[in-house]
């Protein structure tokens, strides 16, 4: 496939029910924390960039949004792809991005190095999409928090070893932070930043 | 093309979606926070539900079915008005009854009978910032928030007590989400606060004048605010509904004469109507002339 074929397809066939589908199953995984939710509609967007991951920039990515891409996304035909179909700037500033995105196995930068909002308005933050070996399977994390009855358990495969330290300093800035979309495949699991997550004590 | 050329699905158009959605994924990650959005005309007044109307645009979806609830009634104006719009310009399903919803959209109360995971309600909401008539300000209360400071409240209804004795709050009584933010619950009835605790559903809040959004998750802690010495309470009625015999439920008074004649009824059309069905009878029911034991006077 040439390289311009890679920029202009791969978007949702259907863009009006699928962004909406795709939005309801991102609310609901937001609303419920720890639950993992199948995307409905998928996109295809040129590699590495994962296919949920796709359907997420697809559904929220607008020129009201800078995007900023991890270098090996923003290296490859994905910089295009999103700007051609969601009208997002790419921006190398982690803390002017809305939303930032990070493939497979790539090194997830700390938190704390993108926008936080501020406590008058904590919703000024970035929303981090973060492609992931998989949903299931991992090193089991309890989770608790608004969303959450009593707790869940969550276990994702291919998260930073530093994960649960980034994790608990975004946590304490409470309002403050940002919020977590783990993809892997169709699938995503998000973690709105007043879950509180802890290692399993058996 | 044959077809007449239609609004987009929902009336909004697709970037004014994706703004809402991006706040209320937002408000969910900060539950009981404002979110300011960037709240469009619509075609009906403010005043009249354009926030939650933009909200549940944002959210629906072919597959939804929708019930709209005006103080309860799925029958007054605003109710059908609402529900006859996203007829139109959505061609969603639409029901009146609680259980049969996906998204119910609400102009201050919740349905009596408990919601379930995977509704979700919408609410209409007049003045978003609970603060708002204590201070006028926009920069005042959103320093107040950033800093928790909800002082200002607390002798809000302290001053409530001293003059009546009680906490005089009926209506929009204040929450606090989750131990952090201090919310509207708009102007509910006090008596539907506990509801909202820990309730199963997803609780979204739109306020189009004042252009915000805000949210209550599932499983989410809502308190209402109180004294020690003046625990909150919520109404009670001495009487149950004259129609369905319902207790605990959110009664309407109805004046029936001038001559001092009134009725008490559930506020909750659907869960009265789904009561009398069940062969459930108030005192002033008419039943069919067959049923009845004495002719009618």
């Amino acid at each position: 496939m040439s390289s311009h074929s890679q920029i202009y397809a791969g978007a949702f066939a259907d863009p009006v029910f699928a962004a909406q589908s795709v939005f309801r199953t991102l609310m609901d995984s937001f609303a419920r924390p720890g639950t993992i939710g199948r995307l409905s509609a998928s996109a295809s967007p040129p590699s590495p960039l994962g296919n949920a991951s796709g359907a997420v920039a697809l559904t929220l990515c607008d020129h009201d949004t800078p995007v900023w891409l991890s270098p090996a996304l923003s290296k490859s035909a994905v910089r295009q792809w999103i700007a051609f179909h969601t009208g997002a700037c790419v921006t190398e500033v982690k803390d002017e991005a809305r939303f930032a995105f990070v493939e497979k196995g790539a090194a997830v930068p700390s938190f704390d190095q993108f926008a936080l909002g501020t406590q008058e308005y904590p919703d000024r933050s970035t929303t981090l999409v973060v492609e992931v070996e998989a949903l299931t399977g991992g090193e089991p994390l309890v989770a608790g928090g608004p969303g959450i009855k009593a707790e869940i358990v969550v276990a994702p495969i291919g998260l930073p070893d530093v994960f649960l330290d980034f994790w608990t300093a975004n946590r304490a800035i409470f309002p403050r932070g940002i919020d977590l979309v783990l993809t892997a495949g169709d699938a995503v699991l998000c973690l709105p930043r007043t879950t509180k997550l802890s290692i399993e004590r058996e | 093309m044959n077809d007449l050329a239609t609004y987009n699905f929902a009336y909004l158009d697709e970037q004014t979606k994706r703004m809402i959605r991006r706040a209320i994924l937002k408000a969910i990650a900060i539950p009981g926070y404002q979110v300011p959005f960037a709240s469009r005309e619509m075609p009906m007044p403010y005043g009249w539900g354009t926030g939650g109307v933009q909200v549940t645009a944002s959210i629906l979806g072919p597959n939804d079915v929708l019930k709209v609830i005006d103080q309860g009634a799925d029958d007054t104006t605003n109710a059908v008005s609402i529900r006859a719009f996203f007829q139109k310009v959505a061609n969603v399903a639409v029901t009146t009854k609680t259980k049969e919803a996906t998204i119910i959209q609400t102009r201050h109360r919740i349905p009596e009978e408990p919601l379930r995971d995977g509704q979700t309600l919408v609410y209409q909401v007049p003045i978003p910032e609970p603060l708002r008539f204590l201070e006028p300000r926009e920069t005042e209360t959103r320093k107040m928030h950033a800093l928790e400071e909800y002082g200002l409240m607390h002798v809000k209804l302290y001053e409530d007590i001293a003059r009546n004795g009680h906490i005089a709050t009926t209506y929009a009584y204040p929450v606090k989400v989750e131990g952090r933010y201090v919310m509207d619950p708009s102007p509910t009835p006090k008596f539907d606060n506990p509801k909202m605790h820990m309730s199963e559903a997803l609780q979204l809040f739109g306020a189009g004048r004042e252009k915000r959004i805000y949210a209550v998750p599932p499983h989410t802690e809502v308190v209402s605010l109180d004294f020690e010495d003046h625990p909150f309470e919520i109404q009670k009625f001495d009487k149950p509904c004259a129609l369905c015999g319902a207790a605990n439920v959110y009664l309407d008074e109805v004046v029936l004469d001038d001559k001092g004649g009134r009725m008490f009824v559930c506020s909750d059309t659907d869960h009265c109507e789904g009561r009398q069905a069940h062969g459930h009878a108030g005192p002033m029911l008419a039943r069919p002339r067959h049923q009845c034991k004495e002719p009618a006077e």
